[in-house]
């Protein structure tokens, strides 16, 4: 059997173009169902767009009605003999077509703030990621060095995991008022909640991370005449640094999921704000747009990354994926 | 087939009786004294190694031979100074050994090298451990290289190389400290057969160049008697010292001298020594019968 047929082989690598067409497909799959939704009438298309009211005087133009009041209306129209309702099947506001999202991309950086105290969409965002990496940057800058502390020394792990285990169970927006109050309406109280919902689960995995260094590599050094801080500063720190680099990605990822939380407390602001700001004044199309830029982001920086933990440690294997 | 009449192991030819009478006058570089060790395990006190003696000479090698699981990666990690001992001591030129140190080089059986650092940095590691500057570690770790023939890969990384490419730069790694003793721990034990005999020779080449004693651990018989001047054989449960065997076969060795009267005498021996014939035996055979029935045509012509 040829080896560019092999789709579904357990565990063995793909050709590299079957992994660019898989990877085309991932994204390319819910675009064509959303698509069908949009544009193909009969599928789904629960409500009608009004064009013409007819004699129906409270209905109006670009009105959306469910379609059993539609044509409850046009019966009633046919029994008056007046003019009927005119209209065309459509989707929900909720779901605009993807042509509209496109649009929105860029429309919603142009959308003017409704209110002057409101920020442009690419302030928002600016000013969530700024919030996101100095609430990452604080967690990493205590979490990381701990969390090695721990994994090497027992004792240190002692003292500090019982209670960390037992704080990480604290739900982060519970703290929300409490920041507010210690650290003002500002940036603060967002900067901290992204801490506390980063930094307990940094020392923890970063702990056990550093447990997984294999025991021999450090015996081996000790039998090279290494002593205590040679151990941690030329085994310990480097033998974890792909694996700890892996965990600081990951761990990312969960910074900009406590941001939505963050940016609802105090001053609202950022891109969660401008995203709520946007549903209620029913610009569904600069939602989608919002919420997609932030995956973009999101994907866009871990692939990044990614390439330059392969830059930095050239001496990790490859990992293949599936 | 008739059986053919070996010497006894204990038969020495004077140049090699010569040897040894030279080798023990040399200074003793380990001496192990009544050693014991025991370990807490869920089974209770296990005592893994009871009441070992010995001694190695000044540029002696010596092989330690014994069944799975009757303590050599103790004794060897006791010497290392990586357990500690619950009985008995441990001297190295004389001084108690109480902690691993750049005196004694160790060769794992698994790969130890730091996946991190080059080839080059691996050898230049315990040196700079020693606080030898970056220029006379690189100088001096090049020289290593050079003696395991791996200058061509100087600056590969570990995951580059071959197991015995891999081992061959442990061995530099130890060595570079300049050690008093070398202890390797099964060290070929992973490798294939071609490479295994090769990297032996590699091993008794290098030793007969250099000032330095080495403590090998095998479980292979052949391979200890092609290396070793003395066995020290090892019987579990509790792990004691069986027999310590001059090895009579002279040196230099060569591959063809497996099939010497000498290297047959000595395995013969070792042979009794780790598979005594016992009442348990009977149980090894396998009862093949029952699930392997085959047709008369196609039976096995014994
Ligand atoms: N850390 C340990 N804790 C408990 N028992 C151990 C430990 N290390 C070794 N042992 C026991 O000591 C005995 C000798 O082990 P080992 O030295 O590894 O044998 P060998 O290397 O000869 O195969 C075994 O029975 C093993 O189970
Ligand atoms: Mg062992």
């Amino acid at each position: 059997m040829s080896q560019s047929t092999r789709w579904f082989a357990v565990r063995q690598a793909l050709t590299r173009k079957q992994v660019t067409t898989l990877t085309l497909l991932s994204f390319l799959l819910p675009i064509l169902v959303w698509s069908l939704v949009s544009y193909v009438p009969f599928l789904w298309h629960p409500k009608i767009e009004i064009v013409e009211p007819g004699s129906i005087t409270w209905l109006k133009p670009g009105m959306l009605v469910e379609q059993q009041v539609f044509l409850d209306q046009q019966l009633l129209a046919a029994e008056q003999k007046t003019a009927p309702p005119e209209g065309f099947r459509a989707n929900p506001i909720y779901l605009p077509a993807p042509h509209e999202v496109a649009t929105a991309f860029y429309t919603a950086f142009t959308t003017e703030p409704t209110r002057s105290s409101e920020q442009w969409l690419h302030e928002s965002l600016w000013h969530s990621i700024q919030v996101i990496f100095w609430g990452f940057t604080l967690s990493s800058l205590i979490g990381v060095p701990l969390g090695v502390l721990c994994g090497t020394y027992v004792a240190i792990s002692r003292l500090q995991e019982p209670f960390i285990e037992f704080f990480r169970y604290l739900p982060a927006p519970a703290f929300g008022a409490l920041a507010v109050a210690i650290l003002g309406i500002h940036d603060g109280p967002k900067i901290a909640i992204i801490f506390i919902g980063t930094f307990f689960q940094q020392v923890l995995i970063i702990a056990n991370t550093t447990r997984k260094l294999d025991v021999a590599l450090l015996e081996a050094a000790l039998t090279l005449g290494a002593k205590k801080f040679q151990l941690l500063f030329r085994v310990v720190i480097p033998g974890i640094l792909p694996d700890l680099y892996r965990d600081q990605r990951i761990l990312l990822g969960w910074a900009w999921t406590y941001l939505i939380v963050a940016e609802l407390i105090g001053t609202s602001s950022g891109i969660t704000w401008f995203i709520t700001q946007q549903a209620r004044y029913k610009n569904f199309d600069n939602v989608y747009a919002a919420i997609i830029m932030i995956g973009i982001i999101g994907v866009v920086s871990d692939i990044v990354l990614a390439r330059l933990g392969k830059r930095l440690f050239p001496w990790e294997k490859e990992q293949v994926k599936g | 087939m008739t059986a053919i009449e070996l010497p006894s192991y204990l038969d020495q030819s004077e140049a090699v009786s010569a040897r040894f009478d030279k080798l023990k006058q040399r200074e003793v570089i380990l001496e192990v004294k009544h050693l014991g060790k025991q370990f807490n395990s869920q089974q209770g006190l296990v005592t893994a190694l009871r009441d070992i003696n010995f001694k190695t000479h000044r540029r002696e090698f010596v092989c330690v031979i014994g069944p799975s699981g009757c303590g050599k990666s103790t004794l060897i990690r006791i010497l290392a100074g990586l357990e500690s001992p619950s009985s008995g001591e441990v001297l190295l030129d004389n001084k108690p050994v109480f902690e691993p140190g750049p005196d004694r080089g160790m060769v794992f059986q698994g790969y130890t090298l730091f996946p991190w650092l080059s080839v080059k940095h691996n050898v230049m590691f315990g040196l700079e451990m020693q606080g030898h500057t970056k220029a006379t570690a690189e100088s001096e770790a090049l020289n290593w290289i050079d003696l395991v023939g791996l200058e061509k890969f100087a600056d590969a990384y570990p995951h580059q190389l071959s197991g015995g490419m891999k081992q061959r730069v442990a061995i530099a790694r130890a060595l570079a400290n300049k050690p008093r003793i070398l202890l390797m721990d099964e060290p070929f034990g992973a490798l294939d057969a071609q490479t295994r005999s090769k990297m032996q020779a590699n091993l008794i080449e290098i030793w007969r160049n250099i000032d330095i004693t080495v403590l090998f651990i095998t479980h292979d018989l052949d391979e200890a008697i092609y290396l070793a001047d003395r066995i020290l054989v090892l019987k579990a449960n509790p792990g004691e010292v069986e027999e310590l065997i001059e090895v009579p076969v002279p040196r230099p060795r060569t591959a063809d001298q497996v099939i010497s009267p000498e290297f047959l005498a000595t395995k013969k021996r070792l042979e009794e020594l780790i598979h005594p014939p016992t009442a348990e035996d009977d149980t090894d055979e396998l009862h093949m019968i029952r699930m392997t029935h085959v047709g008369d045509d196609v039976e096995v012509m014994d």
